[in-house]
């Protein structure tokens, strides 16, 4: 054989080797924007590491979180990371569901994640996921609007200003509305919203004993405000609603005011994606009685489950894809507003991403604001900020979601909401055998 | 010429007097023709509609998509050029393939004898099993999701195309059985007999006489069953992950509660159906024809 057909020959049997020796890890993840951007980078993290090979299972997220979770109680062993929110990592580890994350390389500077984030991820002070990226609540307001209507902004705004402010701007023969918010029933979609309004009218959802509260004044008093400022201000067919119609009505100009996601102002300051782009305001989410519990807080978390035979290589990839270097890899190929946020207190003193999110500061003091383990004015046996920590949550919160969608639509006052939620999540907690 | 004229009048007279109930009984039918016909076609857009619309928002940027509906736009295949780059189509599409039609066959192979037992040889239980058969579709699968997901995971079918056509020739069975027992039924038990009495075994019975008389019913049969493997989604999403993956699990991997995506979603769910949709433009003459099998008498 001639030299010049045998160093191509070895070259393509040494890769080839090199591919069958590779350990491949099945990775979970939702189909949100930051996870799309990981996935594009897979070349870069398989030419770093020849050794592992990365198979992408990308799903919505309420599917996802169904199929994760069958997988998981089943001890199915199908994927070797999962992406999970705050809400699951304490249950999951509770359970023994998730691999303990002890023994992270130095390299990986742990004590540069935040700690409101890295306390949610974690279960009797020890680490079970890292956070990929992590949000709070704010409001957005449009600036064109706002300066029409002869309205000031405030440093925090209160609820009855937005009140007020909404009833100035709201003009829907023109469709503009004064204030979108979210009304698609879901624990993750209107409860988030509701769970935040409740905590800063001085509700709770359980007292000390585990009895449900939602009977009680604070949450008729957040709810029917809801219910009356989205009918009376908010664009039709707010019931159907979630963050990407929002989204959608904000950016195209049709919104006053918004208050969800702090992940929604890098796609607002994008002007390719964005109408509102140069005439975008943010404030902190609005308070009622108390700042408690006013603004949420999650994150998207990559974790190795207890059944996974790659734990190695796993780790390598989630340590990878949450660290320094990859925030600073994606600023580079994909641009600084493109960055997952709130993760990393490095993140906020990069010049380069202070200078292209104007929104980084708030974000920052949101997230670090936000206490899933103090949220309400009252005590309560439970951690989260707008969700409760408990597995019965996701069915209660989809139920008394439907309720507050009914009340919000007319086909129940928000008395006949509050009472048949209060009931049926009486049942639910007495069938799960609480108090525990 | 006179007797002609004189001749033709009354022929021409005649005529006349009885082309106008005619005609107005054939313009009566025409207009009724007419407006059936716009029916048809106004039935045919509206089901057609959201197909249509879902490809036209595949060719818009995702901007144009969530903007007010307007069939005016510059088209542009950046949807399908990023939904390749985010996800092997063809793998996904092999998969669907491979499931849908393993699945139809295998559930032809087992109904074909049963609804044959059913149609020709019945006892008094049959109609309680056939009933039985059909109750089986009224069990909501999440109710059973965990035992099939137990029993998958030992057997180590999880993630792979024979656990799915496993489930999917299961799921589909009653419906099939059902099916080719109203086919087989309708057939006249005399051509059997006569076989019979010739000396044919039972399996010459139903290969040369059963299956070439109702072969329209068994490819209808077939081709419904291919359809409803192929746009099944629950036990697709729960029981693979990244092998056995067929095309409903590449469009959910497109769909998210944030960001904007519509125009991907098009696009995927664009390339999810085409295949199903071109078989089923070549076959829908064999499918109206095994549909309609036997209903006219």
């Amino acid at each position: 054989m001639r030299l010049r057909h045998a160093i191509p020959l070895a070259g393509a049997t040494a890769l080839v080797s090199v591919a069958a020796s590779a350990e491949t890890i099945t990775v979970a993840t939702v189909n949100n924007n930051d996870m799309v951007i990981m996935q594009s980078l897979t070349d870069q993290f398989e030419k770093a590491h020849p050794d592992i090979t990365l198979d992408w299972v990308v799903l919505e997220e309420n599917v996802l979180r169904q199929r994760m979770t069958t997988d998981i109680a089943t001890q199915g062993g199908q994927f070797d990371v999962m992406t999970i929110g705050t809400y699951e990592v304490p249950i999951w580890a509770e359970r023994g569901w998730l691999t303990p994350l002890a023994d992270l390389p130095e390299s990986y500077q742990v004590n540069d994640l935040l700690k409101p984030v890295r306390d949610g991820l974690s279960y009797d002070g020890t680490l079970y996921a890292l956070p990929f990226y992590a949000e709070s609540s704010m409001m957005y307001y449009n600036k064109a609007l706002f300066e029409k209507a002869g309205i000031e902004m405030s440093e925090q705004p209160t609820w009855q200003e937005v009140q007020d402010w909404a009833s100035q701007i709201h003009d829907p023969q023109n469709d503009v509305y004064g204030i979108c918010l979210r009304g698609k029933p879901g624990w993750g979609e209107n409860m988030a919203f509701v769970s935040t309004l409740v905590n800063t009218y001085g509700g709770r959802w359980f007292d000390m004993d585990w009895n449900p509260q939602l009977d009680s004044q604070a949450w008729q008093d957040a709810v029917s405000f809801y219910v009356d400022l989205l009918n009376n201000y908010g664009p039709p067919g707010a019931s159907s609603n979630g963050f990407n119609e929002n989204l959608a009505l904000f950016s195209r100009g049709n919104c006053g005011m918004w208050v969800d996601a702090t992940s929604a102002a890098g796609k607002l300051y994008n002007p390719n994606e964005s109408d509102v782009a140069d005439q975008l305001g943010f404030a902190p989410a609005p308070v009622a009685e108390t700042p408690k519990g006013s603004h949420w807080l999650w994150s998207w978390a990559l974790a190795i489950p207890a059944t996974s035979d790659a734990k190695d290589a796993a780790e390598t990839f989630i340590t990878w894809a949450t660290s320094q270097d990859y925030i600073e890899l994606v600023g580079e190929t994909k641009g600084w507003t493109s960055v997952p946020p709130g993760t990393r207190e490095s993140t906020y003193e990069n010049e380069n991403y202070q200078q292209a999110a104007p929104f980084a500061d708030f974000v920052l003091n949101a997230i670090r604001e936000a206490d899933p383990t103090d949220s309400t004015q009252e005590p309560v046996p439970y951690v989260g900020v707008q969700f409760v920590g408990i597995p019965e949550f996701q069915a209660i919160g989809t139920q008394v979601g439907q309720m507050i969608a009914a009340a919000l639509t007319g086909d129940m006052s928000v008395e006949q909401a509050l009472s048949s939620a209060q009931r049926s999540t009486e049942r639910t907690m007495q069938r799960a055998g609480y108090p525990k | 010429m006179t007797t002609a004229k004189t001749g033709q009048v009354p022929l021409a007279h005649d005529s006349k007097t009885r082309a106008a109930p005619r005609r107005t009984a054939l313009s009566a039918m025409g207009s009724r023709r007419l407006w059936l016909t716009v029916l048809g076609w106004g039935v045919a857009i509206l089901i057609f509609f959201p197909i249509f619309w879902m490809i036209v928002t595949s060719f818009k940027t995702e901007a144009e998509a969530i903007a007010d509906p307007s069939l005016i736009f510059s088209p542009t295949v950046e949807n399908y050029v990023e939904v390749q780059q985010r996800a092997d189509y063809f793998k996904f599409a092999m998969n669907s393939v491979v499931v849908a039609f393993g699945s139809t066959l295998l559930a032809l192979l087992l109904a074909i004898p049963s609804a044959y037992s059913m149609a020709f040889l019945p006892t008094r239980r049959t109609k309680g099993t056939l009933l039985w058969m059909l109750s089986t579709k009224m069990l909501p699968p999440v109710g059973v999701l965990v035992p099939i997901y137990l029993l998958f995971r030992d057997t180590g079918l999880l993630d792979t195309r024979t656990g799915l056509i496993i489930v999917y020739t299961l799921m589909n069975l009653p419906i099939v059985v059902w099916m080719l027992y109203t086919f087989f039924k309708d057939l006249p038990k005399d051509i059997l007999e006569a076989g019979r009495m010739d000396g044919a075994s039972t399996f010459q019975e139903v290969w040369h006489l059963l299956l070439p008389l109702t072969l329209p019913g068994i490819a209808s049969t077939g081709l419904l069953s291919v359809i409803l493997s192929w746009n099944e989604a629950f036990w697709s999403l729960n029981l693979t992950s990244s092998q056995a993956a067929p095309l409903t699990a590449y469009i959910a991997s497109f769909s998210s509660p944030e960001g904007l995506f519509w125009a991907k979603l098009s696009a995927a769910s664009t390339m999810a159906i085409a295949p199903i949709l071109v078989f089923g433009w070549l076959t829908q003459k064999q499918m109206v024809r095994g549909l309609t099998f036997g209903a006219v008498k």
